[in-house]
């Protein structure tokens, strides 16, 4: 069994009904730890001893946050730049999360289709996570595809129920270890692979 | 004579300790607990005590002499010159007025002239005792009636002196003979050598406190042993006691004039620390002394004089205050309250009336009789104070409750703060700022007043009592924040609401470390030092101004809050490990050790160096090599 920590970063988590719903009993789940760093930490000042055991004792790491301005709230950016510390995240003596897997979950206002080369944002969406990719590569984790929930603005009720309920299918799959990294590879999303693993399991 | 002694102190101790609770409970205050303790073991009652109680009550006066003498050393010149317009205008109004209306009454009523005089000044005292007591027991001392109260004391007590001095010449004018062969040294002189002594006898006092007692004291400290400190400060007091009563003169003024000498070294806090627990207890011997005291046969058989006299003396004193009141601006409720807080006749009336006798000025029956109606009106003055909070100032009044129209919806408020003081109007203001309403608590009427103009809902009174906390909806509320500026009343309070109201979270304003320490026993987890927060974001400036980058300060203070709170409750799982019992001012010292020992140990800016880039290549370079 693995545990699951979620490391969420929402400055106004009280107005964002996504994540609001995506977060909805997912504490409920027996393995997930949600780390809710808005609200641990108001004034930016971040216990970095606190960060260290519990990434210790987690095996799965998920950046859950909204996708501002192409990133991540300050207050993520606070975290790795504090917790992900030089003797310890990385250089010598950084090895206390080889192996450990880590991945972005996003929720979007534009649209899967607004994010590529010829459209209007002119960068994939993994292409603008290149700088989490390259942090988590530098600690020598496993950095997967991201979770994205997008058009945010446009989702209907029904719509937005089905992707709680794959992330909620995804975590559990994540903490029952009911995955193979190396498919992983394979999609752009941790969605697409989730949806052909559920459709897969239909009669 | 010991079995004596010691019987007698067991029936004091008992007193105060049945009847004090019970007046407490019963939300009368303490002062009229320990009068009731008196009367009931006084000789007319249970007869527990009997005339000797005369003896043991010159021996309580030492716990007004020592009240005065704190009173005295809290007077520092800079704030009686503050408080000057209030204490000479109100104060001299109050005395001249009654001691007039008083000679009017008593001179038609067959005194001569003399005697009518000299009693219309005793009776123009108030009590500094009962009042100073009870504003400070209900935390009115701030509000503007408590302002004027001690005030209008502060001239009455100051006056004691140049009335003392003057008493004497009475005699020289009414060409009475000196009949009683008192021993002191004072009493044989004429009444101009009388009153030379007692002025040499004041400038004296002034003169050894100056260049005697300081450097006395200063060699005393340097011993550094508790118990001569404290046997130093008893010897003051009880030394300046002597030498006034040796020359014939009140004790008590003696040492209010040492206070007052001594409030402006560097031993006053000290001196504070060592006298305030003696003073309390015999203070509340004084009371009960008074309550014994109380000549029932006397009443009994005079009861419409006795009872026509407290009533025309209250009720004259009571007018003359009420006028003044209303000539210093002061608004209804807080008028009431001076007024029928200062009706009575104080405790310095005894000390004037003995003179006075002794002087031969009045007969030793109507002394005895004045001294009864003194100590009747000293008793019925915490009752009048309770008529006027529960019967009075309720209807007629700011009312305890706002009235609200009839089609108003009664929705009760999450939050309720008690004590609406400069931290808790900072504290709603930003709640409202932010959409929260909040019930306040306040026992200053005319704060009240004005905060009701303002649409917020306030209950006026005391917050400790139950019945006001309940229709303030404690029942139904979320949150109380206890931030009422008397450390006293809030643990009181704090104490009653975790045992009445469990459904209430409680969060305390502490004024101290130590307060924080009393807090965290009591299991209250939320505790907020009004002192911290502000003091580090000062700090915060200074490093900013010494040039350190603001971010970094901010990271500083925002370590040093951290770490300051985590050591907080850490040393207040420790502080009773040291084995003898420290006194307050004494604590506080030893705590401020360990803290600066700590802070020496622990640096608390150890997390940053993710961003030290210096740091890093210096890692890296020891890394190549």
């Amino acid at each position: 069994m693995n545990k699951v920590l979620i490391l969420f970063a929402h400055p106004r988590f009280e107005k964002s009904k996504t994540n609001r719903a995506l977060l909805k009993n997912v504490g409920r789940i027996e393995g997930v730890t949600i780390n809710d760093l808005y609200e641990q930490y108001p004034d930016f000042n971040i216990d970095t001893d606190r960060e260290r055991e519990l990434l210790l004792n987690h095996q799965i790491i998920i950046w859950h946050h909204p996708f501002y301005m192409y990133s991540a709230p300050a207050l993520l950016k606070q975290w790795i730049d504090l917790v992900l510390e030089y003797g310890w995240a990385h250089g010598r003596g950084g090895d206390n999360l080889n192996n450990k897997i880590v991945f972005n979950t996003i929720t979007s206002g534009g649209t899967r289709e607004v994010y590529a080369a010829n459209a209007f944002n002119r960068f994939t969406i993994r292409e603008f996570l290149v700088p989490f990719e390259q942090t988590a590569t530098l600690c020598k984790m496993i950095y997967l595809p991201p979770f994205a929930v997008q058009g945010t603005h446009l989702l209907t009720t029904n719509a937005l129920k089905f992707h709680v309920k794959m992330y909620h299918t995804l975590l559990d799959k994540l903490v029952k270890g009911n995955f193979d990294v190396e498919m992983f590879k394979k999609v752009e999303f941790l969605n697409d692979w989730i949806v052909k693993e559920t459709e897969g399991h239909k009669p | 004579m010991i079995s004596t002694f010691l019987s007698d102190a067991l029936i004091y101790l008992a007193a105060a300790i049945v009847f004090v609770p019970i007046a407490k409970k019963l939300g009368m205050g303490s002062v009229l607990g320990y009068l009731l303790g008196g009367i009931i073991i006084g000789p007319f009652f249970l007869g527990f005590v009997g005339q000797e109680g005369k003896d043991i009550m010159h021996f309580a006066e030492i716990g007004v002499v020592m009240m005065l003498f704190l009173i005295g050393l809290e007077l520092e010149p800079s704030h009686f010159w503050r408080m000057r317009n209030l204490i000479l205008g109100a104060g001299s109004l109050q005395l001249c007025a009654t001691t007039i209306l008083i000679f009017v009454l008593l001179f038609f009523i067959g005194f001569t002239w003399q005697a009518a005089l000299a009693s219309g000044l005793a009776i123009a005292m108030s009590s500094t005792a009962i009042v100073m007591q009870t504003l400070r027991e209900k935390g009115l001392t701030k509000t503007e009636s408590g302002k004027s109260s001690f005030a209008v004391l502060l001239f009455q007590d100051i006056s004691v002196i140049p009335i003392l001095a003057l008493l004497p010449l009475l005699t020289i004018l009414g060409s009475h003979v000196q009949t009683e062969g008192q021993t002191t040294l004072f009493s044989e002189m004429p009444g101009w050598a009388q009153t030379l002594t007692l002025l040499g006898a004041v400038g004296l006092v002034i003169l050894c406190g100056r260049f005697i007692i300081v450097p006395f004291l200063r060699f005393i400290a340097r011993i550094h042993l508790r118990e001569l400190f404290t046997a130093a400060s008893l010897f003051i007091i009880i030394g300046t006691a002597c030498i006034m009563m040796l020359v014939g003169l009140s004790p008590a003024l003696g040492t209010f004039l040492a206070g007052v000498v001594l409030a402006n070294s560097e031993f006053r806090h000290e001196l504070e620390s060592d006298i305030e627990p003696f003073k309390g207890i015999l203070l509340g011997l004084f009371f009960i002394t008074v309550g014994a005291s109380i000549n029932f046969s006397l009443i009994i058989s005079n009861p419409l004089t006795i009872i026509s006299l407290v009533c025309s003396i209250i009720v004259i004193k009571a007018t003359v205050l009420f006028v003044s009141g209303s000539l210093i601006r002061l608004s209804f409720d807080q008028n009431l309250l001076f007024t029928l807080g200062l009706a009575q006749v104080g405790e310095f009336a005894f000390v004037l009336f003995s003179f006075i006798h002794q002087l031969d000025i009045l007969s030793t029956r109507w002394t005895d009789m004045m001294m009864g109606v003194t100590a009747i009106t000293m008793t019925v003055t915490p009752l009048l104070l309770l008529i006027n909070e529960r019967l009075i100032l309720p209807y007629f009044g700011i009312k305890e409750k706002e009235e609200k129209e009839a089609d108003a919806i009664d929705e009760s408020n999450p939050v309720i703060i008690a004590g609406f003081g400069h931290f808790g109007s900072t504290l709603g203001r930003f709640l409202r700022a932010n959409g929260i309403n909040a019930t306040v608590l306040d026992n200053d009427s005319d704060r009240v007043d004005l905060l009701r103009k303002m649409g917020f809902k306030v209950f006026y009174g005391d917050a400790t009592r139950i019945d006001i906390l309940k229709s303030a909806g404690a029942s139904e509320a979320k949150i109380l924040i206890a931030a009422i500026d008397s450390p006293d009343i809030n643990f009181g309070l704090v104490e009653k609401t975790k045992k009445i109201f469990p459904n209430l979270t409680v969060m305390v304003r502490a004024k101290s470390r130590l307060d924080a320490y009393e807090l965290l026993d009591m299991g209250i987890k939320d505790v907020y030092r009004e002192s911290l927060d502000t003091s580090v974001r000062l700090g915060v400036d200074v490093l900013v101004k010494l040039g350190v980058r603001k971010y970094s300060a901010v990271r500083a203070s925002q370590n040093f809050i951290k770490y300051d709170e985590a050591a907080l409750r850490e040393l207040a799982r420790h502080r009773y490990d040291q084995s003898d019992y420290i006194f307050t001012t004494r604590e506080q010292i030893q705590i401020q050790e360990q803290m600066l020992n700590k802070d020496r140990e622990v640096i608390p800016n150890i997390n940053d160096h993710a961003w030290d880039s210096d740091l890093f290549e210096e890692k890296s370079d020891s890394g190549k090599n």
